[in-house]
């Protein structure tokens, strides 16, 4: 396993101690199980996606393949595998939110960003993506920003959300375990 | 009130935290279970209780746990999916955020009756949130001796961990669940072997739902038969519905299982009635995959007898005028709403969420949503409506997990019950209901 700073560029101190401790919670032998949750930090670490460098760089640590990671990391859909914007807005697009407004509502932040789903505006602020049920139907529609929900949307929230994010100071992606 | 046994303490304010949550008496049925009963009498009383899966299929949680392989020289393995990603469900989210303690006391109950040293919770990875609001929890019984070594000097150990997802309904399916743990794709496995014989690692695993866990705490304080006495003949207890669509007040009740829906739908302490005084069109009751049912026969079933949320009423009637009781995941369509349009958004759900592995599920959610776009936007034809029905028989039975027919269904009973709005589609050459 690679340690310290110095010959590890993967993740800071800080997530490398998060990313042992992680790893310590399955069998001797099992450390492939920690690769999900290390992959959520990679790409936090990594601006919120993940290069084919930085999977690489997992499969050292967890000392497997590369492919093992690329396998995984294309399944799973909160894997972002294109740079993504520094927020990325996921907007629910199942039944239960589809027919309470969350058509009109990704048209809505289509229309104030000026660009489709999977895209990212030019100035790198936001990209906006479509995800399916969100598990929080009953206040549709749904969006996630990073682990934020927000629900019972309309325009006039997602137009402050918008606003909300438009410093660029943050990324919405940032290391999930708190 | 109705008898509440997963949502009576859920307002409380700080009942995430062990202090208030023990003040309501939050730990005592770990404290009697380890310190006066043994595992299997643990597993005994849930026989007795007549608990059910509520993760979707129903099994008998009991039976379920009496097929763990304990002969085998392995470690067993208990852990409680969480994933929930069933569209209209969102009952685990709303337990599991606001009573973490209720599950972390469920699992340590479970965890002793089947022998497990280490048990995982898999919660799905938009729900991070909540991972965190468990990992708090987690170490808080930590610090009390809940978990940990030698707990309560019983000589009994459990360590207990989240384990978060990346995004994808199909690890809801307990072998999918298990590859993911293992840090694969959730590729669903073929059974048997069934995860009691090879789960986890190979070892004997027990995979259970949020709720399912929850009830247990009350079931190992109150014993089994205070539990089967709740509810109907062959739905035991309470159930938690989490209600949605076009209602007035959508949100998660906790009924007693045989409340009619009629009751659930109209009356102010749940559903409230239809938004706006509009007519009920439809529901589906069980989650996006149970057939969805008209009005008329969601309320009644054929034989004129009330509809009751139960497993056996639901079911009356078979495919042809019945549903399932499924995930609980009430979704409430009024009169506005396009029943293709709907079902088009399921479609389009299941070929995203598909695996891959099986053609029929991988291709035939793919032209099912393709055929369903094409009739919602008015370029549909006759044929394309026998065509669903065709492509939803040949998905149905013939894949390796289940999602193949939770695809099939919704698709094959719209067509039953709204064949008209379907042909209405193609004759108007667009979406009759659009604004
Ligand atoms: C496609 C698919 C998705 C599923 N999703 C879930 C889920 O999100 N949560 C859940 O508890 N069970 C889900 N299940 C059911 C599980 O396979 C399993 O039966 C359940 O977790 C067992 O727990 P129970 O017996 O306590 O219900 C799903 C099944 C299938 C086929
Ligand atoms: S039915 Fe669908 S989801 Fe299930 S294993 Fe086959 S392809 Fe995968
Ligand atoms: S449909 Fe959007 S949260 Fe369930």
């Amino acid at each position: 396993m690679l340690e310290g700073k110095n010959n590890n560029i993967l993740f800071s101190d800080e997530i490398l101690e998060l990313a042992n401790r992680i790893i310590s919670r399955y069998p001797e032998g099992r450390q492939k199980s920690a690769l999900i949750p290390l992959l959520h930090l990679a790409q936090a670490e990594n601006g919120g996606w993940l290069s084919p460098e930085v999977m690489d760089k997992v499969a050292g640590f967890l000392d497997i393949q590369p492919i093992e990671v690329y396998e995984v990391a294309t399944f799973y859909t909160m894997f972002n595998l294109q740079p993504v914007g520094k927020c990325v807005i996921e907007v629910c697009r199942t039944g239960p939110c589809w027919l309470n407004g969350g058509e009109e509502l990704l048209a809505h932040f289509e229309k104030r960003l000026g660009i489709k789903p999977g895209e990212t505006t030019p100035d790198g602020l936001f990209t906006l993506k479509v995800v399916e049920c969100l598990a929080a139907c009953g206040n549709a529609p749904v969006v996630q920003v990073g682990i934020t929900y927000h629900e019972n949307m309309n325009p006039g929230k997602a137009d402050q959300l918008i606003a909300d994010w438009s410093d660029g100071k943050e990324r919405s992606h940032t290391n999930p375990y708190r | 009130m109705a008898t509440q046994i997963l949502l009576n303490n859920i307002e409380v304010p700080g009942l995430t935290g062990i202090e208030v949550y023990r003040k309501l008496g939050g730990y005592a049925a770990v404290e009697k279970v380890l310190k006066t009963m043994t595992p299997d009498e643990v597993s005994a009383e849930v026989k007795k209780s007549g608990l059910r899966g509520r993760g979707g299929a129903g099994f008998p949680a009991g039976m379920k746990w009496s097929f763990l392989d304990r002969k085998v020289d392995k470690p067993r393995y208990f852990i409680c999916n969480f994933d929930e990603s069933e569209p209209g469900t969102f009952k685990d989210r709303h337990l599991g955020s606001l009573n973490p303690h209720l599950l972390i006391e469920g699992m340590i109950l479970g965890s002793f009756a089947l022998g497990a040293r280490t048990s995982y919770i898999y919660i799905r990875g938009e729900l991070f949130y909540i991972l965190n609001i468990l990992e708090k929890a987690i170490d808080e019984a930590y610090r009390s001796g809940y978990l940990g070594e030698n707990i309560l000097n019983s000589g009994y150990s459990l360590d207990l961990h989240c384990h978060p997802g990346g995004g994808a309904y199909i690890c809801g399916e307990e072998t999918a669940l298990i590859e993911s743990l293992e840090g694969k794709r959730g590729n669903p496995r073929i059974k048997p072997p069934f995860p009691a014989v090879v789960g986890l690692y190979g070892c004997p695993t027990v995979v259970n739902n949020v709720e399912t866990i929850a009830n247990l705490p009350w079931i190992l304080q109150n014993g089994g038969d205070a539990y089967a006495a709740l509810g109907t003949q062959s739905s035991k207890g309470t159930k938690l519905i989490s209600a949605c669509g076009h209602i007035r007040k959508p949100g998660v009740y906790e009924v007693e299982m045989g409340l009619p829906v009629e009751e659930f739908i109209y009356s102010d302490q749940y559903c409230g009635g239809i938004r706006n005084g509009n007519k009920l069109k439809a529901v589906i009751a069980g989650g996006s995959s149970v057939p969805v049912l008209p009005a008329e026969l969601i309320l009644r079933t054929d034989r004129g007898e009330q509809r009751l949320l139960s497993y056996e009423s639901l079911s009356v009637g078979g495919f042809e005028s019945g549903t399932m009781l499924g995930s609980g995941g009430f979704i409430v369509l009024d009169e506005t709403a396009c029943i293709v349009k709907n079902l088009l958004t399921f479609a389009r759900f299941y070929h995203h969420e598909s695996c891959g592995q099986c053609s029929p599920c991988r291709e035939g959610t793919g032209w099912m949503e393709k055929i369903l776009q094409r009739i919602e936007n008015g370029r549909g034809t006759s044929k394309d409506i026998d065509l669903l029905v065709h492509i939803s028989k040949h998905i149905e039975g013939n894949t390796i997990c289940p999602l193949g027919d939770a695809a099939a269904w919704p698709v094959a009973s719209a067509i039953r019950h709204f064949r008209q709005e379907f042909e209405d589609h193609v004759k108007l050459q667009k979406c009759p209901l659009s604004r």
